[in-house]
């Protein structure tokens, strides 16, 4: 018979893990079907070559969304020293669906300008975080949400991996989640694109059929050689997103504030699994221990039953 | 009165582009006034000679391949190496105001012109052109160097007269 040593039960132990892991990512493949998005989107290419920094789309998403009035003017340049703890730039808030923030870059004669908002995923990860759902991606392309059925968990905060989603730690009785909506309401579902878009007077943003976007994105970077970035950011970052982005060559993203290492994967099919398992445990197992409970402790009730009579 | 000059420009650009002469730079021999932001700012008065000057009479500089002059841009000489002026060289001729509605959005994807798509409104136009100019040759650059503010501009941009009142605590940014 043969010996069984450290070394060979390790090795037994290798091999059937590998094997059980290779079953597991089979049935994985199987079950994230990719939905991909919705073929007729609509979406914002942000050529960050031809941002200057006027605000001018703060300013107008301000108005658009009846925000509350401002800290400081939107004609106020000296925002860009603002910094959160950790040294990072402005964030979106409750009163700002979007910030322009301004970086300065080794070797870059002029400073690049990143607009910030919400890059309404093609599959997003709020959305399946949400457990009111809250959150709906509409066949234009917005991810827009139902404030009224909020709770105000903040798990959609976790989840985003853009930190978009703000909260309104101002309001003590029904605090909310708020974000950009890209202005489905009063625009994007007639056709109009976003006020930030129209209000930009230098045409940094494209609105379009995102398949359309995708392409004239990647035709610029082709007509100018040197001059931008290869990567369309958005086109495949977490699955996609319906607000992609253009960078100079001499700026890449990861030095003006863009997570590089998101993968292209939604962020929904690193939790599809365990998600799925989540409204099961909810519903069965409490009336399944209830069940146990009562067997259980089925005699000691009997028994007082009896003692009591 | 701000439509009465336009219309007389209109009518002297008319003028110059019916005259047999044709001479460069003879339409608009005076200060044109832009105001496609006039909403927000007063309009912003563009000597037309004086950046004829400045550019040595070489109009594709700003107007691309569309007065005349060869085309500068190595995507533009593609199609238009030997281009004659157009029928209107003016930047509103081929610049919509309104490049988002629903017309001009159809007509932009719709093109088979391969690099006019998606092409910039009139105010994009004129702040990708003028402002990288402006900025290299140390010109004005900054908004309000070229634009004064009209009263709704104030209120859109929540300045001047309705400026927030400044609060003690300046880092208003918080959230972590």
């Amino acid at each position: 018979m043969k010996k069984v040593n450290r070394r060979s039960f390790l090795k037994g132990g290798l091999v059937t893990g590998a094997a059980a892991l290779a079953v597991g990512s089979a049935k994985k493949a199987n079950a994230s079907g990719s939905f991909g998005g919705y073929p007729d989107s609509m979406g914002v290419l942000v050529d960050m070559t031809k941002c200057i920094g006027c605000r001018t789309c703060e300013a107008a998403c301000n108005k658009e969304q009846n925000l509350p009035k401002p800290d400081k003017p939107f004609d106020d340049k000296s925002v860009f020293e603002e910094h959160r703890h950790g040294g990072l730039p402005r964030r979106t808030t409750e009163k700002a669906y979007t910030v322009v923030n301004r970086y300065e870059i080794k070797g870059r004669e002029h400073p690049l300008f990143r607009k910030f908002q919400c890059n309404h995923c093609q599959e997003p990860a709020c959305l399946t975080s949400c457990f009111v759902n809250a959150y709906t991606k509409t066949p234009e392309g917005a991810v827009i949400y139902d404030e009224t059925v909020c709770v105000g968990c903040r798990t959609c905060m976790v989840a985003c991996p853009f930190y978009v989603p703000a909260y309104t730690f101002s309001s003590a009785i029904n605090p909310v989640v708020k974000k950009c909506i890209m202005c489905y309401d009063t625009r994007l579902k007639f056709g109009r694109p976003p006020a930030c878009v129209e209000a930009c007077p230098s045409g940094v943003m494209v609105f379009g059929k995102r398949t359309d976007l995708i392409s004239l994105a990647h035709k610029r970077i082709e007509d100018h050689p040197g001059e931008y970035n290869h990567h369309v950011y958005g086109e495949k970052d977490v699955g996609g997103t319906s607000w992609m982005y253009l960078t100079s060559e001499d700026a890449p993203f990861d030095e003006i504030g863009f997570d590089t290492h998101l993968g292209t994967e939604p962020i929904i099919n690193y939790v599809k699994e365990f998600l799925a398992i989540v409204p099961m445990v909810l519903t069965i197992w409490p009336a399944l221990f209830t069940g146990f409970h009562l067997l259980a402790t089925r005699k000691d009730t009997i028994k007082n039953d009896e003692g009591e009579k | 009165m701000g439509m009465k000059k336009k219309k007389l420009i209109g009518f002297a650009l008319m003028a110059a582009l019916a005259s047999p002469l044709g001479l460069v730079g003879v339409a608009t021999s005076e200060v044109l006034e832009l105001d496609s932001l006039k909403n927000l700012y007063g309009g912003v008065s563009f000597d037309h000679d004086m950046h004829i000057e400045m550019v040595s009479d070489n109009c594709s500089k700003c107007h691309h391949h569309t007065a005349g002059t060869e085309a500068e841009g190595p995507l533009c000489i593609t199609c238009h190496a030997n281009s004659p002026e157009t029928d209107d060289p003016t930047c509103s001729g081929c610049h919509e105001r309104d490049v988002f509605s629903a017309e001009n959005m159809k007509k932009s994807w719709g093109t088979d012109l391969l690099h006019h798509r998606s092409k910039p409104s009139l105010k994009a136009a004129f702040h990708q052109n003028c402002l990288i100019c402006h900025i290299d040759n140390d010109a004005p650059s900054g908004c309000s160097d070229c634009h004064t503010m009209t009263e709704v501009g104030e209120k859109f941009y929540d300045t001047g007269k309705h400026a927030p009142v400044p609060k003690a605590d300046a880092h208003g940014h918080g959230g972590h």
